[in-house]
């Protein structure tokens, strides 16, 4: 079907439609890289990027479209295929096994024998060598950072031969210094004439490393344009469809008074490792306290500690001068401390998937009232008057939230915790997820939220968004607090170099 | 001393099943499906597996049909929990209940055709399965009668649990059946074809539990048909796969362990221990409890448990 | 173009995709549709050992209800199989897989019987009274066995209450073999009979453990769709970590819902002695335990729908024993039907949440893409 005379691409898309049940999540996309070239995909989540490369590397099926590799149009049914023709995945979630060794995981599905470990070490090692890549090919991946796991996953497809790499969002979770290391790599398999499509919602990023763009929408291809000749703000109008301004507005609230402690704070994880490490800070009224870190630095535990769900071996947390440490989640809620806690594992954690509004309204408060049953109209009457409120899309009350969008599942657990009106709000990955409206939606809750003079901890991963919207910024690593900054003072870079230790912050 | 030895070799006999048992559900939990219907399989191979033996009276004959029939009857475990991603649990236990249903209703069916009134196996496959006898081996005082005198199954039992180990640890497929179990969404974008790993595995566990489960139609009554034969074994297998840690090899010392159990009661002398025959009986149920408790106060991170036991696998999971 | 073959391979020949959610109509209607299938898979089994399958699905439904006396007899089957379906649905939406129910049976009847046999000297309303409340904690107990090791160590409570079923059967063999055994039947180990004292009493010729099953129906449904406790049941059974979140001591739920999934089950197994065996065997569950995991699944965990299969149930039960005598086909016969009926529903599941999409042409999907967007 290739036209001759034409320059071949690496892989070239057409008009690939794939939808789930009644969503579609590609309308017809059109997608071309060339060897030798860095190609972004940029777009919101939700807009189906993800979905597109999965169909690329054989995980999805297309629902119709043709997809061309080396100009040859061809049927990719399982990741074998994708092998065969050269196509290599980075998932944004890891695809490791945890309980294997980096060599098991990078053999696991070539054919052949099995070789001796050293033999197979050796072979990896060399891989790695040839495009700059570090790796300890005996070290289990479950003891490796993310980093470490990040090279692994990108030395599996180089051992089995790929040309065309996809890395689907494989920044998000490394520090500033990674990125860069990343993006070296990157440069010099492009040196090496691969094809790359690097996926992203970063616009700095898709500045600094592609050639080309190419821009999705709700499910669509908008426009492929040259990386050089556009700018930051062009490219969120394509992306998000219409001109939007990137500034988070930032409050000033005054009345700084210190409403909540925590005070030499040390938490351990099961295996006994420390997993907060006596740590100190303070939130004020009216303030958004950023917290930034390499993911698994200690924001879950830190989070679950202040909620009581998980017991801490030293310390204090001071919630009016109060310590509310050692006290059951219940106790908590009970006693009127209206902590709300946005748990970063939504439908894991903070609501019941399979239940309707209602009930999860029900969640925090249906001890309330007397008597063995539940009272169900006064929680109804709040999922509507937040529905109303927040613009919620739901079919009804009682439809399950598991069926709503990422979206939507966040207005409802966001809404719930700021109805109870609480004093100290802490929020997990809130926008994780979420479209740029949705994310805007929030902050703009959090900053409601700000002006009611609730204090405010926001645990974020984008730093570009945690430096506009937070006050103060405390970075966390490896459990320890490697500084507590004026978020309008300091730069990405700061606080990328206190990520990874390598920096203290002054305390403000 | 003789007392000792023929205890020891007793232990052997009774818990060969368990060992057949516990090496198949090894397999099919490496899959990443937790198999409850052992029991049930093993019923089916021991009434396929006994009645096939009773008529053709040929030893081979009824051992593959045993192998087969738990094949099948793991092929529908797999097709409903793999295919159709049914909840493990409770296909397991209605494997289990239309299993033991399934033997005993044809061991009473084929009973009820009977002549004689009984089912007793003909001579010829009884004296096939009766211990194995080398010239000059087994008449060795001692280890003549502790290693080279024991029924075919036993070595067989033996030499399947250390296959699967050699296939576990040391082969490419091994490998790729334990990421599988462990995290199926990394295998399958390595490209291992998931399903398939997971039908073969599982197919392959049943074939071995059906086998185990003719042993207990055929050996442990002496070759009469009785309901209920497997009396329980294999949910001790299930049970011994934890105690096992995931690992044929152990699996072999388990078995011989728990079967030793089993055939206490008749070897140890009750003016010594003077507990009711009941308490025997139910050592071996108590002592699998408490491994079961031990294990999980154990909380070492060596525990080979597959990580994504009892999830089903679905690609294109959102 | 040389290896165009390999790479121009077909689409799958088969695969799974989401559907979306189906109206509740659909939903039941093919369940039905499955248990259409199961009836005749079933059949065909039947006909694999020679009979006529219409003839003894017919011979079943007549057996069971063909006389007063043959409909009590399915009722009293029912009693235990409905009781005990409805315990093990506390435990079941909790997502604890209590299949011990054949011991939390077995045990309750036993600390029933202690007072059946040592007490019956007592105040008839009285006794029965105590013996109520023995079963019920006496199966209590057993359940709380693997769930206090179930919160402490995070002990399989599938193989532990599976091997506490073999555990409690001993004792009675036990108690049977020793201490219990009656000393009126010359040495062959049974447990006397109970004295009248301490038998149920009859309620339209039947004893009235039906209505106690009628009554927890009611008490279980209320329960769960409107308490506290069952309200946290569903919390705890969905996320663990959610519930932990909510403030809900997960531990003491897990505790006290075993409790009382147990205690249902110890009483189905004092109702059982008392009402129906009017002493204590070894069989006194007799599988119940099993078959109400299966009933309970085949309703949802939905209290009625439990009603009514559990009716079913003993339907199947009772029929097969008339077709036991009237064709000498093993009443075993009715585990193999519940098995195949099972296998069908829960393969049913799979099509009320996926379906299954052939390998068609570009041109195919692309009509059915533009009716879509018509």
């Amino acid at each position: 079907m290739a036209e001759q005379g034409r320059e071949v691409y690496a892989i070239e898309c057409r008009e690939i439609t794939k939808a789930f049940g009644q969503v579609v999540a590609n309308d017809k996309i059109n997608l071309n890289v060339k060897y030798g070239e860095i190609l972004a995909l940029l777009g919101e989540n939700g807009s189906g990027k993800t979905t597109l490369m999965n169909m690329l590397s054989g995980i999805y099926h297309p629902d119709s479209g043709q997809i061309f590799i080396k100009g040859r149009e061809v049927k990719i049914n399982s990741p074998v295929d994708a092998m065969k023709l050269g196509i290599g995945m980075i998932h944004q979630h890891f695809k490791l096994v945890d309980a294997f060794r980096a060599m098991d995981n990078i053999v696991l599905g070539t054919p052949g024998r099995k070789e001796k470990s050293r033999d197979m070490s050796e072979k990896i090692r060399k891989t790695g060598e040839a495009y700059g890549l570090e790796i300890e090919p005996e070290k289990y991946v479950s003891e490796m950072s993310v980093s470490e796991k990040q090279t692994v996953e990108i030395l599996k497809v180089l051992y089995k031969g790929a040309e065309i790499l996809i890395l689907d969002e494989p920044t998000a979770v490394l520090t500033p210094q990674e990125t860069d290391r990343l993006f070296a790599i990157l440069r010099k398999m492009k040196e090496k004439g691969c094809a790359i499509i690097i996926i992203t919602h970063k616009l700095q990023e898709v500045l600094s490393i592609s050639d080309r763009v190419t821009i999705l929408r709700k499910g669509k291809s908008i426009e492929t344009v040259d990386t050089s000749l556009c700018d930051a703000k062009k490219l969120t109008e394509l992306m998000v469809g219409r001109p939007v301004s990137l500034k988070i507005e930032r409050p000033k609230v005054p009345d700084p008074e210190t409403i909540f402690k925590v005070v030499d704070l040390t938490v351990r994880k099961p295996d006994n490792s420390k997993a907060i490490d006596d740590i100190s800070f303070e939130i004020r009224r009216g303030e958004i306290l950023g917290v930034a870190g390499v993911a698994g630095s200690g924001q879950k535990e830190l989070c679950e500690a202040i909620a009581g769900l998980l017991h801490a071996e030293k310390g204090a947390i001071l919630f009016h001068k109060e310590n509310i440490l050692g006290k059951t989640p219940s106790e908590i809620i009970e006693k009127g401390v209206s902590m709300s806690f946005v748990p970063e594992d939504r439908l894991g954690m903070g609501l019941v998937a399979s239940m309707g509004m209602t009930d999860n309204m029900l969640l925090k408060s249906y001890q309330k009232g007397k008597g063995p049953f539940i009272q169900r109209r006064p929680a109804r009457e709040l999922a509507q008057r937040l529905i109303d409120k927040l613009d919620i899309v739901t079919p009804g009350t009682e439809t399950p939230v598991r069926l709503l969008s990422g979206g939507n599942v966040q207005k409802v657990l966001l809404g719930r915790e700021i109805e109870s009106s609480p004093s100290v709000l802490i929020t997990a990955y809130p926008v994780r997820g979420l479209d740029i409206n949705s994310s805007y939606t929030v902050y703009d809750l959090l900053n409601e939220q700000k002006k009611k003079n609730v204090a405010v901890m926001y645990i974020g991963e984008d730093l570009d968004v945690l430096l506009e919207l937070s006050d103060r910024i405390m970075v966390l690593c490896h459990g320890k607090i490697t500084g507590i900054v004026d978020a309008a003072k300091t730069t990405k870079e700061e606080i990328g170099m206190m990520m990874t230790g390598e920096k203290h912050g002054g305390l403000s | 001393m003789d007392m000792l030895i023929k205890f020891l070799v007793a232990a052997v006999g009774a818990g060969t099943p368990l060992l057949f048992g516990t090496t198949g559900e090894i397999l099919t939990e490496k899959t990443g499906h937790l198999n409850l219907g052992v029991e049930g399989m093993m019923s089916i191979g021991a009434c396929i597996g006994f009645m096939v033996g009773y008529y053709s009276d040929n030893f081979v004959l009824a051992l593959c049909f045993a192998a087969l029939s738990g094949a099948f009857s793991a092929l529908i475990y797999a097709f409903l929990t793999v295919t159709l991603m049914a909840n493990q649990n409770v296909t397991g236990l209605t494997l289990t209940i239309f299993g033991i249903g399934f033997a005993n209703f044809i061991g009473i069916f084929v009973l009820n055709k009977s002549p004689e009134g009984t089912l007793k196996l003909p001579e010829k496959i009884t004296a096939a399965m009766r211990g194995i006898h080398i010239q000059g081996v087994s008449d060795l005082p001692v280890v003549g009668e502790l290693l080279f005198s024991y029924s075919p199954f036993v070595y067989i039992g033996i030499f399947i649990a250390i296959v699967s180990a050699y296939y576990l640890n040391h082969t490419k497929a091994g490998l790729g059946l334990k990421a599988v179990g462990e995290n199926p969404g990394a295998a399958d974008a390595a490209g291992i074809k998931v399903t398939r790993v997971k039908y073969l595995n599982i197919i392959l566990g049943g074939a071995i539990c059906g086998i185990g489960g003719v042993y207990c139609s055929m050996i442990i009554n002496g070759g009469v048909w009785i309901s209920d034969n497997v009396g329980g074994l294999g949910w001790i297998a299930v049970a011994l796969v934890i105690f096992a840690n995931w690992q044929p090899s152990m699996a072999i010392l388990g078995s011989f362990v728990f079967g030793a159990l089993r055939v206490l009661k008749y070897y140890i002398p009750q003016s010594i221990f003077p507990f009711p025959i009941a308490f025997y009986d139910m050592l071996p149920f108590l002592m699998t409890a408490l491994v079961l408790v031990i294990s999980s106060m154990r909380k070492s991170s060596r525990i080979n448990l597959p990580a994504s036991l009892g999830l089903n696998y679905y690609r294109e999971e959102r | 173009m040389s290896n165009t073959a390999e790479n121009l391979r077909k689409e799958p020949l088969l695969r799974v995709v989401k559907r979306a959610e189906l109206p509740t109509g659909k939903i039941i209607l093919l369940r039905l549709l499955a248990v259409l299938l199961s009836l005749i898979a079933g059949g065909i089994f039947i006909a694999c050992v020679g009979q006529n399958p219409f003839v003894i699905y017919m011979t079943i439904i007549s057996g069971a209800c063909r006389s007063v006396m043959a409909f009590q007899g399915t009722i009293k089957l029912m009693i235990p199989l409905l009781i005990t379906s409805l315990g093990v649905t506390l435990a079941f939406k909790m997502k604890f897989w209590n299949i011990g129910a054949e011991g939390q049976i077995i045990f309750g009847a036993t600390c029933a019987t202690f007072f059946a046999l040592f007490f019956s000297g007592l105040n008839h309303v009285l006794l029965i009274l105590i013996m109520f409340l023995s079963g019920f904690i006496g199966g209590g107990l057993w359940g709380l066995i693997p769930a206090v090791f179930k919160v402490k160590y995070n002990t399989n409570e599938t193989l532990f209450t599976l091997m506490l079923n073999y555990i409690a059967l001993h004792i009675v063999s036990y108690l049977r073999d020793g201490p219990w055994m009656d000393p009126g039947s010359q040495g062959f180990p049974k447990i006397a009979r109970f004295d009248k004292n301490a038998s149920l009493d009859k309620l339209f010729g039947i004893q009235f453990g039906w209505l106690i099953a009628l009554i927890l129906v009611v008490l279980v449904f209320l329960y769960l769709k409107y308490a506290k406790q069952g309200y946290e049941i569903s919390v705890v059974g969905e996320s663990q970590d959610t519930a932990r979140y909510a403030g809900m001591n997960v531990k003491k739920i897990v505790l006290r819902t075993m409790f009382l999934s147990g205690g249902i089950c110890g009483l189905a197994g004092m109702i059982q002695a008392t009402g129906s065996d009017i002493t204590l065997t070894t069989s006194v569950a007799g599988g119940v335990g099993f078959t109400a995991i299966i009933i309970a699944w085949l309703a949802q965990l939905n209290p009625f729908a439990i009603l009514l299969v559990s009716f079913l149930f003993s339907v199947l039960e009772k029929g097969s024993s008339v077709v036991q005598s009237n064709f000498g086909l093993s009443t075993d016969c009715a585990d193999v039907l519940q098995g195949i009926i099972l296998f069908f529903i829960l393969g049913c599941e799979f099509f009320i949440r996926y379906r299954f999409l052939f390998r068609e042409g570009n041109h195919g999907t692309d009509t059915v893409k533009k009716e879509k967007e018509g």
